[in-house]
């Protein structure tokens, strides 16, 4: 009976490790039986590169290269800040800060990364937006630049904790060895530490640009929502992401809308695979 | 720059002031919200049912909301979770599966939080026709935060000493045993770190409960899994964009009690950590 009991137990513990596989393969597969369907009436390359995105005139225009692009933008400009701030804050954290205060801050960034989208994105409204209006004199503040700052804080924290991670797994010999040799502190850091975790670095770029496109709320709610192809970043746009959340909300099951934001769906999806399978392959770089 | 020493000194003032970049950024937005939403608080904005279009009144059914909403999906993906964790480390040998599951668990950490409201509001709110609806939203939830519990059990599964597990086979017990009355009970405050960070992540979250089970006004309670919620986050982002003159006070407030409630946990969760971490007997 005992053995029977254990045999159903282990059974249930490899169905339950199996289920990641399971439910990546079934959140791919509704989203292709849902969005698909979109393409009995555009094609694949229309969808794509189309420059106008009316999904509710008549006949609706489904391009959603507008989308891309303001996708594109504010993950460059997310990407620009965050990515030097946040890969120098991790040697800092990691190599310069004292004992005492490296916990601080590490809470610090884990504080940050608690923070819920939502409410970044209300903080940025109240307080980045007129900034950026009265800063740069626009009509609006609500432009792709205010999107990548608040961004970019969304992806600093991962940022910082997988180069951390990085650099902290650099073996200490090799820092023992270059100091020998008389280098001095920074001299170890630029030319030994940081070269030698510089695929882990790569990872939490990767990682971190992951998280950014992504983003829905906040870059919703900063962005200012206009599908058009933006020309400069004191510009409104509207990302991927923020389109589907928009819109979904009135857009009729079953209706070309509907099959067209999941198609969008499908696009993001595929943009994290890739970025997280990358990132991964990195990470396992640096073991072997 | 030839001077080794003082490019030394201005490389790690230039590292030092990218970090005070991060950190002092954070520190305002959790004071400006502390001090601007507090004067909202009292006990009527807790307890109280939205009024005039809510421009007043309180934010209660929105709490409910999110805390049923939390508690679906912890129920959910807690068992599955630690399952799976188990399965990682007691179980899983160093083969092309194990690689494809744990790849696949870095992918469901990478999905974008919009794509989960998707996948929600296909599988359960369409084709499950669940409507949408608490059981909606906590399954989407769950999924979410699937990765979270998994990793964190897992790390904790697997810091427990191999020793253990070999006096207790050594005494007779059996591979389950063992889990069950050794490696678990060692593992559980790694467990429950992971639990709650899940907890606060799910609290967190609009994008995955836009679709399948947000209501935008509902100044009532939810009678049955099957019914319609408000919840904190959705409600934060109703009355900062979708109404207009909506009283700041009543927007930092609301902000304030979301962001108390998910740093609240995971302070537990690093207080937990740190605890036990002293604690460990080996």
């Amino acid at each position: 009976m005992r053995k029977f009991k254990e045999f159903i137990i282990e059974k249930l513990i490899l169905l339950c490790g199996l289920a990641s596989i399971f439910f990546v393969l079934l959140i791919f597969l509704f989203l292709l039986k849902e969005g698909l369907a979109v393409f009995r009436s555009v094609t694949p390359f229309q969808f794509l590169t189309g420059r106008s995105w009316y999904p509710i005139s008549e006949p609706p225009q489904l391009g959603i290269l507008p989308l891309i692009l303001g996708s594109l933008m504010v993950t460059a400009g997310a990407a620009a800040i965050s990515i030097p701030v946040g890969v120098a804050c991790a040697v800092y954290i990691a190599e310069i800060a004292p004992a005492q205060f490296k916990e601080v801050l590490k809470s610090g960034i884990e504080l940050l990364a608690a923070i819920p989208s939502v409410v970044l994105g209300f903080v940025g409204m109240v307080t980045l937006v007129p900034w950026v209006k009265s800063i740069f004199h626009l009509p609006t503040g609500l432009t792709a630049l205010s999107g990548s700052i608040m961004l970019a804080f969304m992806a600093m924290p991962t940022i910082v904790s997988v180069a951390e991670d990085a650099l902290y797994s650099v073996p200490k010999s090799y820092k023992e060895g270059a100091l020998a040799l008389g280098a001095t502190h920074w001299q170890v850091i630029h030319r030994v530490i940081l070269p030698a975790a510089s695929s882990g670095i790569l990872a939490a770029v990767m990682l971190g640009i992951g998280r950014v496109i992504g983003e829905t709320m906040a870059v919703m709610m900063i962005t200012g929502n206009s599908a058009v192809i933006p020309n400069s970043i004191l510009q409104p746009v509207r990302t991927l992401t923020a389109t589907i959340a928009a819109e979904m909300g009135e857009a009729v099951v079953g209706s070309e809308h509907y099959f067209a934001l999941f198609a969008v769906g499908i696009v993001l999806f595929v943009i994290s695979f890739a970025v997280n399978v990358t990132a991964d392959l990195f990470l396992h770089k640096k073991v072997s | 720059m030839k001077n080794p020493k003082r490019s030394q000194k201005i490389a790690f003032f230039i590292l030092f002031l990218a970090t005070l970049l991060i950190v002092v950024p954070v520190g305002l937005i959790v004071v400006i919200i502390i001090q601007k939403g507090l004067p909202a608080i009292n006990w009527q904005f807790l307890s109280d049912m939205p009024r005039q279009g809510m421009r007043a009144g309180g934010i209660f059914p929105a709490i409910i909301g999110t805390v049923y909403l939390v508690a679906g999906a912890i129920i959910f993906a807690l068992p599955i979770g630690v399952l799976a964790a188990v399965y990682l480390s007691e179980y899983a040998g160093n083969n092309f599966l194990t690689r494809i599951v744990k790849l696949a668990i870095v992918n469901l950490a990478g999905v974008p939080s919009v794509v989960y409201g998707l996948f929600g509001l296909a599988l359960f709110v369409v084709f499950f026709r669940f409507g949408a609806s608490i059981l909606a939203g906590s399954f989407t939830l769950g999924i979410m935060i699937l990765p979270i519990i998994i990793t964190t059990s897992r790390e904790a599964l697997e810091s427990v000493p191999s020793s253990f597990r070999e006096v207790s086979r050594s005494l007779g017990a059996s591979k389950w045993q063992t889990i069950r009355y050794i490696v678990l009970p060692n593992a559980l405050s790694g467990i429950l770190t992971g639990t709650i960070l899940g907890l606060g992540r799910a609290a967190g979250e609009t994008a995955p409960i836009l679709f399948t089970v947000a209501a935008f006004y509902l100044p009532q309670l939810p009678h049955s899994v099957f019914d319609q919620a408000m919840a904190l986050p959705y409600h934060l982002y109703v009355i900062s964009t979708q109404v207009p003159n909506v009283d700041e006070k009543v927007r930092y407030g609301t902000a304030l009690v979301l962001l108390a409630l998910v740093l609240f946990m995971n302070l537990v969760a690093i207080i937990i950590r740190y605890k036990f971490r002293k604690m460990k007997k080996w």
